[in-house]
């Protein structure tokens, strides 16, 4: 992920993923009773001072840049502007043009398949290859591991070399399908297969994030319940279907809302591949919102912004499903 | 089990594993194939042929961007240790206030998009002068490696034993030296861990380079690669030897560390 995803993992690539924990730690107790206050006071100060760093930072770093660009969207920034610090507010003004634009349609449905029909695959995926795995035959932690290579390469490199396999006439894919018989795809230059591409790439990105986190869900089930569902003779199929999916629901959910939070921020495999083009034929809310501000020669950031708050509003909604869900997990 | 059955799965898996490697075959198949080659058709399956024009031109052209990468990611790894260790032993041991809410922010902070990190921090540079500067990149991917660093080594520092910390107090140790000469060492392994994020996602940034570096002297490798393909959409090869130096870290990586890998890609979402 980036997470970048992120997977980008997603952006499976940039997957940062988000640890749990909050940790609650018991209260110290003072050393001797007639210390005990001071030495709390002390401690309090030092956690400050331990914390002081992170917390200047975030606030340098996460909500300036956060305030910026609300700031942005509320006025009308050109370039001039920028540099003269003169821009005109506007208030919601960019928002309405921006929902009422033509694109903004087209991006909603493109990020909305784009998502699903990747989450859909990662996960599937992932999740056959993790029982595959699960068997321990020879080899397999080898195999494994090297599984994890796609989700490691930098974004550029695996798009890049993406788009090179799916080009027209030079493309290996193509080659292949020509040995049965179908006819030259132009798989990144045509409407109809450009967002078809994009996710194809997307899902190979994102299966090695599915993988090691359903594999580990799946090593925590314990071996004595299918040693159990064998001696009452059940099949391997029933015991995926009874026992496997069933106690690996709560990782599923987090894996896949994940996987949706890291999938809606991706650029740059569809920049990389096709440039959200032909068209706005694989345009997503991210890549419109980077295309507005950094495309093209002449930058928007004004509606940039705008599309990228909605974007926020969107990923903090599967955001806050993940908390709980996370939350509901720990409690029980 | 043994006999056959074990051997089908091992084939099975093997080809798994390379049909889902052909991507990165392709990758160094192209980066040997020589430019009168590379449109053929059908296209040379293996580099009988092989030619090292590919690598050369990395050499000659790509060896500047490179080493900004390099400086770039271990720029990103220095501050992001410097900020997240501290912070994670004020969390989990020293009982900061809000350490909740702190979480909480934490948590919500990795959901942000890429773009609009980009779009705000864009704005902020071009007031304070700091486009297409290292030190900006350097800033800008560290806000990707932060919250995940601080949360990862909360985790495991939470767990240090209360006995030894106390013990250290008792023989009169500052939360500073105690911090130091025990905390830290202890949790070298997650340390470990999140450098080992930190460096890969700096090394393959490319919306923060492709956006905050544009016009820059020193551009990181992604950059590179970026505009080589916009440039010369005919050597291929180049290109492609090109994305497979890129490449190299995050094998190297893997083979050394893929434990640690592992480790820190399970931790981002599931809780033991």
């Amino acid at each position: 992920m980036n997470t970048t995803q992120t997977m980008s993992v997603g952006d499976a690539s940039h997957l940062g993923g988000a640890a749990a924990a909050t940790p609650t730690a018991p209260p110290e107790r003072g050393l001797r009773a007639g210390t005990s206050s001071r030495q709390a006071r002390r401690t309090r100060w030092a956690a400050v001072g331990f914390a002081a760093p992170l917390l200047a930072y975030l606030a340098a770093f996460y909500a300036l840049p956060l305030y910026r660009n609300i700031e942005l969207s509320l006025h009308d920034y050109t370039t001039r502007a920028f540099v003269q610090g003169n821009a005109e507010f506007v208030g919601l003004a960019n928002y309405v043009d921006v929902v009422h634009s033509d694109t903004f349609t087209k991006a909603l449905v493109n990020t909305g398949l784009f998502v699903a029909v990747s989450i859909v695959f990662q996960y599937s995926i992932g999740l056959a290859l993790a029982v595959f795995f699960r068997q321990n035959f020879r080899l397999s932690g080898l195999l494994r591991g090297m599984f994890l290579i796609p989700w490691l390469l930098p974004m550029i490199v695996s798009a890049s070399t993406w788009s090179w396999m799916l080009n027209s006439d030079s493309g290996i894919v193509n080659s292949v399908l020509q040995a049965f018989h179908v006819g030259q795809i132009n798989w990144l230059t045509s409407p109809d297969t450009a967002l078809l591409s994009v996710i194809i790439a997307n899902i190979w990105l994102g299966i090695p994030f599915n993988l090691v986190i359903l594999y580990s869900g799946l090593q925590n089930i314990p071996v004595d319940v299918y040693e159990a569902a064998s001696l009452d003779g059940a099949s391997g199929w029933q015991k995926f279907r009874l026992i496997t999916f069933p106690l690996l629901r709560p990782v599923s959910g987090i894996t896949i809302l994940l996987g949706l939070i890291y999938t809606l921020k991706v650029v740059d495999v569809i920049w990389i591949m096709t440039t959200g083009g032909p068209g706005d034929a694989s345009t997503t809310l991210a890549i419109w919102s980077y295309r507005e501000a950094f495309g093209t020669g002449q930058p928007d950031f004004s509606p940039a912004a705008a599309v990228g708050n909605l974007l926020i509003l969107i990923a903090l909604v599967f955001g806050f499903v993940y908390l709980r869900m996370q939350r509901r997990m720990e409690e029980s | 089990m043994t006999g056959p059955r074990e051997w089908w799965k091992t084939a099975l898996g093997v080809l798994f594993t390379a049909l889902m490697l052909f991507p990165v075959y392709w990758m160094v198949n192209v980066s040997l194939t020589k430019t009168s080659d590379m449109r053929a058709d059908p296209p040379h399956w293996f580099p009988w042929n092989p030619t090292l024009d590919g690598y050369s031109a990395v050499f000659s052209q790509q060896l500047p961007n490179l080493a900004t990468s390099l400086l770039i990611a271990l720029g990103t790894v220095a501050l992001t240790l410097v900020i997240s260790a501290p912070a994670a032993y004020a969390l989990s041991q020293l009982h900061l206030r809000g350490a909740g809410t702190l979480n909480f922010i934490l948590l919500v902070a990795q959901m942000i998009p890429g773009v609009i990190m980009a779009m705000g921090f864009y704005s902020m540079y071009i007031k304070l002068g700091w486009l297409n500067s290292i030190w900006g990149l350097v800033i800008a991917d560290s806000t990707v490696a932060v919250p995940f660093g601080v949360l990862l080594l909360t985790t495991f520092m939470a767990g240090i034993q209360r006995e030894l910390l106390q013990a250290a107090t008792i023989d009169g140790a500052g939360s500073w030296r105690t911090f130091r000469s025990i905390v830290l060492p202890i949790s070298r392994n997650s340390l470990l861990t999140v450098s080992l994020f930190a460096f890969l996602w700096a090394w393959s940034d490319f919306i923060f380079a492709s956006t905050l570096n544009r016009n820059g002297d020193l551009i990181p490798i992604t950059l590179g690669i970026y505009k080589y393909i916009g440039n010369n959409t005919t050597e291929w090869n180049s290109i492609m030897a090109t994305a497979t130096v890129a490449s190299i870290p995050a094998a190297v990586l893997l083979v050394i560390a893929q434990r640690y890998v592992a480790a820190g890609v399970t931790a981002g979402a599931v809780k033991d």
